[in-house]
């Protein structure tokens, strides 16, 4: 099983809150391997499919995302999501 | 017993007079919970709740689109997500009751972002609530269900986000009281547009009562009013229609005076969704539109494609007259939420406006270039607020013409707009002629507050002084109109003042022939015009209006 691990830091100002955990689920949910998401090298990992557990790290503007993708197509998967957040969730141009 | 007429007082945010059953929004989930049934069929009654209630939210966003679908959106995300309910169909596996898990389930939601320390993600225990309590009514079989607030009831709450004023049926709702709450919240935003009387800051709560009036002119709410304070009231609000109704029927047709002047009328606009099409029909154009609420009312402001959208929304809907656009107005009195300012000892004069955007392009440019893309669709102009010297026209005009680069270059179809400022300090007023920019607005509350040095809510001998009509200001006007009849520029005023019957003359005496005012009072703005003679006029502004 091929796994690929990314980092990237959160600038949004209101950190990986309501919306851009909103794009980055649906985002994450069009890949069919197993992502996950972390907010400090040793936090918990959680399912980056589900907005409820995205929303529980509360991780503020400033803290660095660690994402780890398992499965099927794993490094492309990975190159988006990270590209969603580096891209500030497309809200900054 | 006779119940006694009790009196609260708090801040009138949305202006009217209502009497009606005071009614308090149903707390928690419906009192008539459902009979249980089989661990199976709770678990049944739960997901097809769920299910109900994001049709519902769909149904809502697509009502209301922009801003306020934006809103509802994180909800519905929330409500797909099976971690949401899992604890509670554990709970039912274990024998609770659908309804007695689901509450459990998210009351421990709501402690949790409520526990937070960051501000945004304390803000998300209202939409808990809000999820709470829809699907708790609908496992208890019950559609959107309105009985709670008949017809012209006055709605007692602590706060109101504007996604539960949106739930509400506006047309409905006799009046808002809120026991928290702020006259510059966007729910008093809303409340304003949509004519629902509102006051705010009752500071306490009040005793529980079946009748109550909402006096929004003084910001009281009457509890079991007597007969002769119910009659009083009766007596002001069927003043206040028949006003109305002269006011809608004044609307149409052009403004001219009595010696045959013509003065162009346009509309304010703050919340797009709560002007009706026959104000933007009826007015001469949209002479200010607040994009205030596309940074404030979600957790982050738009992003570009969001903003243009919101944009060309409004744009559309205004047909063939002009739409002024007014960049980003935050900072000082108005700050942006997550930004972490540092407090300022007199936000009036500190980093407001185009100050604050110039120090934050990052913000700026989607804005930018969502107005650029606008641009090639319609009538178009941009205004910038609080500008003071000509160096901020002259950045914020590069800023303008690199985003245009970059669309260009990007093959996105874009155009520059006649681009403007505001008229808010007397230091622009005064030096008029040193910006060269496209056009003029002048913001008669702020440049009126400056110019004075009084506050509008100054209160007393302040607030007295706060006169849109003095010699200083109508001097500094007709400067500014002077200045652009001169070099062929649009001179507009945008303030409250337009809409001030006891200033208008002498405002129109300088010269000025176009007014934006807000869209409640175009009517009657219309009407006070074409009673008017102003061509005998003292231009030069010596007549002072005392009560300006």
């Amino acid at each position: 099983m091929r796994t690929a691990r990314g980092r990237v830091p959160i600038r949004h100002h209101t950190g990986l809150h309501a919306r851009p955990a909103v794009k980055l689920t649906r985002l994450a949910r069009t890949f069919p391997a197993e992502v996950r998401l972390r907010g400090s090298p040793d936090g918990t990992w959680v399912d980056a499919k589900s907005i409820v557990n995205v929303m529980s790290l509360k991780l503020p503007t400033g803290t660095t995302l660690e994402i780890e993708v398992t499965g099927e197509g794993a490094e492309s998967a990975l190159a988006a999501l990270t590209g969603l957040v580096a891209r500030d969730f497309d809200e900054e141009h | 017993m006779k119940n006694t007429e009790l009196r609260y007082a708090g801040q009138p945010a949305a202006p009217g007079v209502a009497a009606g059953p005071l009614v308090r929004r149903p707390v928690a989930a419906s009192p008539d919970r459902p009979a249980g049934g089989t661990p199976a069929e709770e678990c049944a009654r739960l997901t097809r709740a769920m299910a109900d209630a994001v049709a519902e939210l769909r149904a809502l966003a697509g009502r209301e689109g922009g801003d306020a679908a934006a809103v509802l959106e994180f909800q519905i995300e929330m409500l797909n997500d099976s971690a949401l309910s899992a604890p509670a169909l554990a709970a039912i596996a274990a024998g609770d009751s659908a309804h007695d898990a689901w509450l459990a389930c998210m009351t421990e939601h709501i402690a949790n972002y409520r526990s937070s320390t960051d501000e945004h993600f304390r803000a998300r225990a209202t939409d808990c609530e809000d999820m709470r309590d829809r699907v708790a009514r609908l496992m208890a079989g019950r559609h959107e269900d309105r009985a709670w607030l008949p017809e012209g009831a006055i709605l007692l709450d602590t706060d109101l986000t504007p996604s539960r004023f949106l739930a509400l049926n506006a047309a409905r709702l006799g009046g808002l009281a809120l026991i928290n709450g702020s006259a510059a919240s966007h729910v008093a935003v809303l409340a304003r547009a949509r004519g629902v009387p509102m006051i705010c800051g009752i500071g306490r709560e009040p005793a529980q009562a079946a009748a109550a009036i909402l006096d929004a002119e003084t910001g009281e709410l009457v509890l079991n009013p007597t007969q002769a304070t119910a009659e009083e009231c009766a007596r002001r609000i069927a003043r206040r229609r028949r006003a109305a109704s002269s006011a809608h029927a004044a609307m149409a047709g052009d403004a001219v005076t009595e010696d045959g002047e013509r003065v162009a009328v346009l509309v304010n606009v703050d919340e797009p969704d709560a002007v009706p099409d026959d104000v933007l029909r009826a007015a001469d154009g949209v002479g200010l539109v607040r994009t205030e609420s596309v940074f404030l009312d979600g957790e982050e402001p738009l992003d570009e494609a969001a903003q243009y959208r919101h944009y060309a929304a409004l744009l559309a809907r205004v047909g063939d007259g002009p739409c002024v656009f007014r960049t980003l107005d935050v900072g000082g009195d108005k700050p942006l939420p997550g930004l972490a300012e540092v407090p300022e000892r007199n936000p009036f004069l500190g980093i407001r406006g185009i100050r604050l955007c110039l120090d934050r392009p990052e913000l700026f440019r989607p804005q930018i270039r969502a107005l650029l893309r606008l641009a090639v669709d319609g009538r178009v102009s941009v205004m910038l607020p609080m500008v003071s010297v000509a160096e901020e026209y002259r950045d914020a005009r590069a800023l303008f013409d690199e985003c245009l680069a970059d669309l260009r270059a990007e093959g996105v179809a874009a155009a520059m707009p006649p681009l403007g400022i505001m008229i808010e300090t007397p230091a622009a007023a005064i030096a008029i002629d040193t910006f060269g920019a496209d056009f003029y607005s002048i913001g008669s509350n702020d440049l009126t507050q400056y110019t004075m040095a009084a506050a509008r809510d100054g209160g007393g001998r302040v607030a007295s002084l706060n006169r849109p009509g003095s010699v200083a200001m109508l001097r500094l006007i007709a400067h500014v109109v002077r200045h652009g009849r001169d070099t062929g520029r649009e001179v507009s005023l945008c303030g409250d003042a337009g809409s001030n019957p006891t200033v208008l003359r002498a405002l129109l005496a300088t010269g000025l022939r176009r007014l934006s005012v807000a869209p409640s009072a175009l009517g009657h703005v219309k009407q006070c015009i074409r009673q008017l003679r102003i061509l005998d006029g003292d231009e030069t502004g010596r007549n002072e209006q005392q009560d300006g």
